[in-house]
């Protein structure tokens, strides 16, 4: 089958220190991978460039077969593209219904409309319910985003890429800031999504249980330089990652 | 079109930018360390050029001296309202935005305590002693003043550059320009920081004013002329940038020069022309930073 | 939540309809009706700038150039081509104030912030400055004096019932952009712009958008006003215009979508109690504005319903 996502030779530098060092990746369809390394491997930086937020400096990135290089983010997003941020991004004022319910106007195609009230718009409306539901944000729906729990705030954000519909979904850290039990909830609720939305599922993460306990594939990052890739039991026994990363206490 | 007719509008031309220079530098400043964007800049300039006036004409003090008084008052003001207003809506969500309404309200309020204190008729302050006449250069004969000016522009230039570069007070004002946050980590005391900056950056506007005093007549309302044309500069050169502003403000004076010996009329609208092509085909200005293309 | 904003609209619209209906009957003079009059107008005026300024968060300081387009092109085709091309007219300014409104807003809305502001300030300026200068077209100092619109708007009540009528329309208008999914979207933009990228939306097409929008009922304004004031002046250009309209909305709350209107009418009323016993209204409206930017920045109406819900019980205030 045909890789959703592939990054050939991709490479950036800022003021010369290289964050993105010649990284090919390839992503296949359906799957559920995670990405880790050090603070400061680039992790985040792959998906500024992934999401057209910056642009590599050599290298190809494809999505769905298209070169997406040189497009910019709204265009990315609009093939169906979407993604949570490590520093959860939302919208504080607005009810935790009108932040997701925003993203399924979006992807309807419906923002441009001047005359009719947001409530008018009955599948959007039904939709942004169903995301709430699933992401377990149903009985908070009227309150602002801002009075949400930390925790919640960061499912809100995943709630939003999740409305795009996104053939893709990258998520950067889910699961950071969360208290343990938190961790767990939100590992099983990923997994979740990735299923019953019939997602192609990307994350960054810290937490080694949530890493091992859900992805597929694992890929390591070390100074912007991919360093492995493989199943969970490869890149546990991979001796390079544990001197590079992983270190004596995971095993 | 002489060469002499040439020479004598590029030096009046260089007059003009020293004198926007002072202005905008101190707008940039501000804008470049603290992140606050002054829009009572040019407020300041008209305190500094009423002082002045007062110094002279009232207490009967040396014009230089005069000019002391004006950016020491200018600078005690501003430190004034940096301190005991501007410092209370810091970090507030949208902040932006109520700087601008916060001293857009210090202009306000500054133009009518000046018609206050010094009624609303033109003031202007004679030229000082030594001062009166024109110089012979190259057979051109130069207002003595406006070589002066252009003198002491290039001296604060020097100053400027030495201090930025050379100093430990320069590096950190280089440094904040590219981030505020940092400050702090550094062990400075951010709140005093901003308020002498904000000192410094004012006194320059009241300095500015003083030294045009002989040039233009100042009345109420003249410090929203002032803002308009060094937000022109900066505009040009890009916000929060010294040597762009140095740039904006020689592009602008030379510009207003010319303008005015050829088209009297409508030279005023040089300024904007300059402006609109800025913004069409350098957006950013000439020597933007990048943290502003981004916001 | 959703019946509480319907309450608080028909609370709005009946006393509105009320208030301003009823004016023709109870006035005492000419005078009363032509205070309402500049209420209404200048009211939709700050509605349509907090499209801009408390909704998208982008702070317009020239608004005063499309109310002036307005104004002037009432003014000078009225001149010009006689009155009973009133109407058309400001059909005219409204047009002319699209077209601009786009050419400028294509250059500025380029950059956002503290650059948006003082660009468009510039830009109104620029038309303050030229407006000023081309004497033999504009009248340049002078303004022009005896603009009077034709047939039955001549009388004054009918032209107050007009302009009543385009008022509602407008603030109508406005009302449902602002609970339209643009709208939400326009919130969104102030509030996170990048996300809004993220949510594959053009967050500058749509600045773009709501400042025609604004700028539109800007020029009407400016328009509907040359029929109050029957003359026009460069003044409408001016920088002070397009504070005056910030502080309308900014006393009123730029947080309450009824709120401008609220500060058009106390700014109105101060100015005629107190802005003909003293020279100094610059110095009552920035102490005005001091005192809201440091002391109550959600506007009159936002700290009377944030008091409301502080004291209802069980109810979380919104900030």
């Amino acid at each position: 089958m045909e890789p959703i996502l592939e990054l050939q030779n991709v490479t950036k530098s800022f003021g010369g220190l290289r964050v993105t060092s010649d990284v090919s990746l390839s992503v296949a369809q359906g799957s559920i991978s995670a990405i880790i390394g050090p603070n400061g491997a680039g992790k985040t930086t792959i998906f500024n460039q992934i999401t057209g937020y910056l642009k590599p400096d050599s290298g190809k990135i494809f999505f769905c077969g298209q070169d997406i290089t040189e497009l910019n983010t709204r265009d990315i997003v609009t093939l169906g593209m979407a993604r949570a941020f490590q520093v959860t991004s939302f919208f504080p004022e607005e009810t935790v219904l009108d932040n997701v319910r925003v993203a399924c106007l979006s992807q309807k195609n419906k923002t441009r409309n001047l005359l009719k009230g947001v409530d008018d718009f009955k599948d959007a409306t039904d939709q942004a319910h169903k995301i709430l539901s699933s992401i377990g944000l149903e009985k908070e729906a009227d309150r602002p985003a801002f009075e949400l729990a930390h925790g919640d705030q960061k499912l809100l954000d995943i709630g939003i890429a999740l409305a795009l519909q996104p053939k893709l979904l990258l998520l950067d850290e889910p699961t950071s800031g969360m208290s343990p039990d938190e961790r767990l909830l939100t590992r099983n609720l990923v997994k979740k999504l990735w299923k019953e939305f019939n997602l192609t599922l990307i994350f960054i993460e810290h937490d080694m249980d949530t890493v091992f306990g859900i992805a597929q594939t694992v890929r390591v990052l070390q100074m912007g330089r991919l360093l492995a890739e493989g199943s969970p039991e490869e890149i546990r026994n991979n001796p390079e990652v544990i001197t590079a990363y992983l270190g004596e206490e995971v095993l | 079109m002489d060469i002499s007719f040439i020479a004598m509008q590029f030096l009046s031309g260089l007059m003009m930018a020293t004198l926007l220079f002072l202005v905008a530098s101190g707008l940039t400043l501000i804008f470049g360390v603290g992140n606050v964007f002054n829009f009572a800049h040019g407020s300041f300039y008209m305190l500094g050029a009423y002082l002045a006036y007062q110094a002279v004409s009232v207490w009967h003090a040396n014009f230089w001296l005069s000019v002391l008084v004006a950016s020491v008052g200018a600078g005690i003001f501003g430190m004034l309202a940096e301190f005991l207003f501007l410092r209370r809506i810091y970090g507030r969500a949208e902040e932006g935005g109520f700087q601008i309404l916060l001293t857009y309200s210090f202009i306000l309020v500054i133009d009518d305590l000046v018609k206050l204190v010094w009624g609303t008729e033109y003031k202007s302050l004679p030229r000082p002693t030594g001062l009166t006449g024109t110089a012979e250069i190259f057979g051109l004969s130069i207002p003595s003043y406006n070589l002066a000016i252009i003198g002491i522009g290039l001296v604060i230039v020097v100053i400027a550059w030495l201090v930025l570069s050379r100093t430990r007070s320069g590096r950190i004002a280089r440094a904040a320009a590219l981030d505020r946050e940092m400050l702090g980590s550094l062990g400075i005391n951010v709140p005093l920081t901003m308020t002498v900056v904000f000192g410094i950056a004012t006194a320059m506007g009241g300095f500015a004013g003083a030294l045009a005093a002989p040039l233009r007549s100042v009345s109420p309302g003249a410090g929203i002329e002032v803002i308009i044309d060094s937000l022109i500069v900066v505009v040009i050169g890009g916000m929060g940038n010294f040597w762009g502003a140095w740039l904006g403000a020689l592009i602008l004076g030379e510009v207003n020069s010319f303008a005015v010996a050829t088209f009297p009329e409508w030279a005023s609208l040089f300024s904007y022309l300059v402006m609109v092509l800025t913004l069409i085909f350098k957006p950013e200005g000439i020597f933007a930073s990048r943290k502003i293309r981004r916001i | 939540m959703k019946k509480s904003l319907f309450n608080k609209d028909i609370i709005f619209w009946g006393l509105f309809v009320v208030v301003f209906g009823s004016v023709p009957f109870l006035k005492q003079s000419d005078y009363h009706l032509m205070l309402a009059n500049s209420i209404l107008i200048w009211g939709m005026f700050a509605v349509a700038f907090n499209m801009l300024f408390g909704v998208t968060g982008m702070l317009s300081f020239g608004q005063a150039l499309y109310y002036g387009l307005g104004a002037y092109s009432v003014g000078l085709v009225v001149k010009n081509y006689g009155p009973s091309l009133f109407l058309p007219a400001i059909g005219l300014g409204v047009v002319l104030a699209v077209i601009t409104s786009i050419l400028v807003g294509l250059l500025v809305i380029r950059l956002s912030g503290v650059y948006f502001t003082v660009l468009t300030l510039a830009f109104g300026q620029l038309a303050w400055q030229i407006t000023f200068r081309w004497y033999h077209f504009t009248g340049g100092d002078d303004g022009i004096q005896g603009i009077m619109p034709s047939g039955v708007l001549e009388n004054h009540t009918v032209y107050y019932y007009f302009t009543f009528v385009l008022v509602i329309l407008a603030i109508w208008f406005l009302r449902r952009v602002a609970n339209s999914p643009m709208g939400l979207v326009l919130r969104c933009i102030r509030q996170n712009p990048e996300r809004v990228r993220f949510l594959g939306r053009r967050v500058r097409r749509n600045q773009l958008r709501i400042y025609v929008i604004s700028s539109f009922f800007a020029a009407l304004a400016g328009g509907l006003m040359t029929g109050v004031t029957n003359s026009i002046h460069p003044d409408m250009f001016y920088w002070t215009t397009s504070g005056e309209v910030i502080l309308m909305a900014v006393l009123g709350g730029i947080g309450q979508f009824f709120g401008p209107f609220i500060g058009a009418t106390v700014i109105i009323i101060i100015q005629d109690v107190v802005g003909a016993r003293t020279e100094y209204w610059s110095l009552i409206i920035g102490l005005i504005m001091m005192v809201m930017v440091l002391g109550m920045p959600r506007g009159l109406v936002g700290e009377i319903r944030g008091l409301k819900a502080r004291f209802a019980p069980g109810r979380m205030s919104r900030g």
